[in-house]
């Protein structure tokens, strides 16, 4: 035992001696979060829109007040014609333009029937999309209370509602998905580096000839990880609760425990590839190429596994990073307990014997 | 005289696939004996070394280390020998004191044995000055001398270093091998492999290794003699053109 603890003491000796990888330990946590917080998000604030308004009646100043009134708009110009719309997208500051036709409130008396047009700025089709939701969303509600007033033909109009995010905080969705990325990258792509420089210095042989069994020097090395990997994930659910009000809805400590079921995931794949990888450079690339980018794009961080083409949706379950997404959104933002992510928790932990039974298998080999 | 004998060797072979690398090598080491291990790069010699270690199983034959059998008693074999390689063995981001008191502790020396051993060792090097300094900032002929010190904190019976003097000054070189010898006298036993044909007049007794066989195996003196060389490189040179 004393022989290990000499062993993670050195380990922290490289960690906090290599300016680089305490960057990545540390910085790279911090700048993440603060990164998909603020600047990459889902929601709209303060959109310019133009209005082309042929009526200019009392209906449709209602709603153009209504939309102003709303900080998800402003209104940056009123415009006469319809020649006028191409200009304005050309100019590139409008995002949207609402067209309303002519004898707009008449309309609504008499046919009950009325038309806004939205034109909305697709070349970037993920905010037009938001921006026509927006609006749409703000009809309704003027539509339902004109209905409520009048007592006459009312309608039904459909009704949406945005359950555990209502207000479409993106940083909400975010959260687990940095969370995850970090985790990875510093239990995976850390761990695999500092034992493929081992390698790479021939220190590791070094290490073998001594009396330490392999799997203390393994474990010596994924030690320091497992604690780092704890602080990093405590700051980030502190910078998500304290800086983006993010509710943590369930137990923390369950969250505590998932979080270290999947470091420990994560660690083994890392392990993994360092029986793999002889340099330090292919280490990082496998790390890369085999982790981060199913990390981004297979795991629901970023795209939606449902609307995925099958046989991603597929591929995606072999993904841990997709399981332990689904186990902290669900701690997180809905409050569940154990029953109801046992099963997820399930396939993370069968998930990691396995890596932890290749590895071993494989570093085995390595020593023959 | 059986008991003499710390190292062993009967039949030794390695193979990679259909490959070699070591064929069936046969020596005895004698305790306190500087033996050297000779052959061009690629003859093998790494490869039977990584046996001896206990780091790589032998395909065929057998072999005692410390009375160790590789094959079966490896664990038994690393508490009781020291290695130094000629890939660097300390670590470049560790001061000299962070070293040794990392090695003597994965070789499960107790604290105090580690200070005792760190004063003696920083003293005798003269490296009074230079305890707190990484590793990394001193020249390379300094690492050597501490690589070598280190593997032998632990008081090893027999103690390997692979090419240990490569890429050092002939300077350096020449106090390395009085550092050899001390530990000799001791009664450790050196095994050393080395492609400068001068080092090898230094050892008491000499292997030539070529494709994966030993061709030769004496005395430097006998060597010389058997081929009718000046030097021990004329006699490496007539065995390796066959």
């Amino acid at each position: 035992m004393k022989r290990f603890r000499g062993f993670i003491i050195k380990e922290f000796y490289h960690i906090f001696r290599d300016k680089r990888s305490l960057f990545i330990l540390f910085g790279m946590p911090i700048a993440q979060i603060l990164l998909f917080g603020f600047a990459i998000t889902n929601e709209i604030n303060n959109v310019d829109i133009a209005v082309l308004d042929h009526s200019k009646d009392a209906s449709s100043e209602e709603i153009i007040n209504k939309i102003s009134a709303s900080s998800y708009f402003s209104i940056d110009q009123f415009i006469e014609r319809e020649s006028d719309i191409e200009t304005v997208f050309k100019q590139g500051k409008v995002k949207a333009v609402l067209n309303f036709e002519k004898d707009f409130s008449k309309k609504i008396i008499k046919e009950n029937k009325a038309y806004i047009q939205i034109i909305t700025d697709a070349t970037d089709p993920n905010t037009a999309n938001t921006i026509y939701n927006y609006v749409t969303a703000i009809l309704q509600n003027y539509q339902q209370s004109k209905n409520r007033n009048i007592t006459t033909p009312y309608q039904i109009t459909p009704q949406t509602r945005m359950v555990y995010n209502p207000e479409l905080k993106s940083v909400f969705m975010f959260v687990p998905g940095v969370m995850t990325i970090i985790l990875m990258l510093v239990s995976a792509m850390m761990t695999s580096i500092s034992i493929t420089r081992e390698k790479e210095l021939g220190t590791m042989e070094i290490l073998l000839v001594s009396p330490l069994k392999p799997i203390q020097v393994i474990v010596g090395k994924v030690v320091p990880y497992i604690f780092l990997s704890v602080i990093n994930a405590i700051v980030i659910v502190v910078l998500s609760i304290f800086i983006f009000k993010m509710p943590v809805e369930g137990s923390l400590f369950l969250l505590g425990l998932e979080s270290v079921l999947f470091i420990i995931t994560a660690l083994a794949l890392g392990i993994l590839i360092s029986t793999i990888a002889t340099t330090q450079q292919t280490a990082m690339m496998i790390s890369l190429m085999g982790l981060m980018l199913p990390v981004i794009l297979l795991s629901g961080f970023i795209f939606p596994i449902a609307s995925m083409p099958f046989i991603l949706q597929i591929i995606s379950n072999i993904v841990p990073a997709k399981w332990f997404i689904i186990i902290i959104k669900g701690i997180m933002l809905k409050g569940v307990g154990l029953q109801f992510i046992w099963k997820e928790t399930l396939i993370l932990f069968g998930m990691t014997v396995f890596f932890i039974g290749l590895s071993v298998k494989k570093y085995k080999i390595r020593l023959e | 005289m059986e008991d003499n004998k710390v190292i062993e060797v009967k039949g030794l072979t390695k193979m990679f696939g259909d490959f070699t690398a070591v064929s069936a090598i046969t020596f005895d080491v004698k305790k306190g004996e500087i033996f050297g291990f000779l052959g061009a790069n690629g003859a093998g010699k790494t490869t039977a070394m990584k046996m001896l270690i206990g780091i790589s199983k032998p395909t065929a034959g057998e072999a005692k280390v410390a009375g160790f059998d590789v094959a079966s008693e490896a664990e038994d074999i690393k508490k009781n020998i020291g290695y130094m390689s000629q890939k660097f063995a300390l670590y470049d981001d560790l001061t000299v004191k962070e070293n040794i008191t990392f090695f003597g502790g994965i070789y499960g020396l107790t604290r105090a044995r580690i200070k005792e051993k760190t004063n003696g060792l920083i003293e005798e090097l003269g490296l009074q000055h230079h305890t707190d300094k990484l590793v990394g900032s001193l020249p390379l002929g300094w690492k050597q001398k501490i690589a070598f010190s280190v593997s032998l904190l632990h008081e090893p019976k027999i103690v390997f270093l692979d090419e240990p003097t490569g890429g050092v000054d002939p300077i350096t070189r020449r106090q390395f091998w009085e550092m050899i010898y001390k530990s000799a006298n001791k009664g450790t036993t050196i095994f050393v492999t080395t492609h400068y044909m001068d080092e090898a007049e230094y050892c008491d007794r000499v292997s030539i290794m070529v494709n994966g066989k030993i061709e030769a195996l004496d005395t430097p003196k006998r060597l010389k003699e058997q081929f009718n060389a000046e030097t021990m490189n004329d006699v490496f040179l007539k065995l390796a053109r066959g």
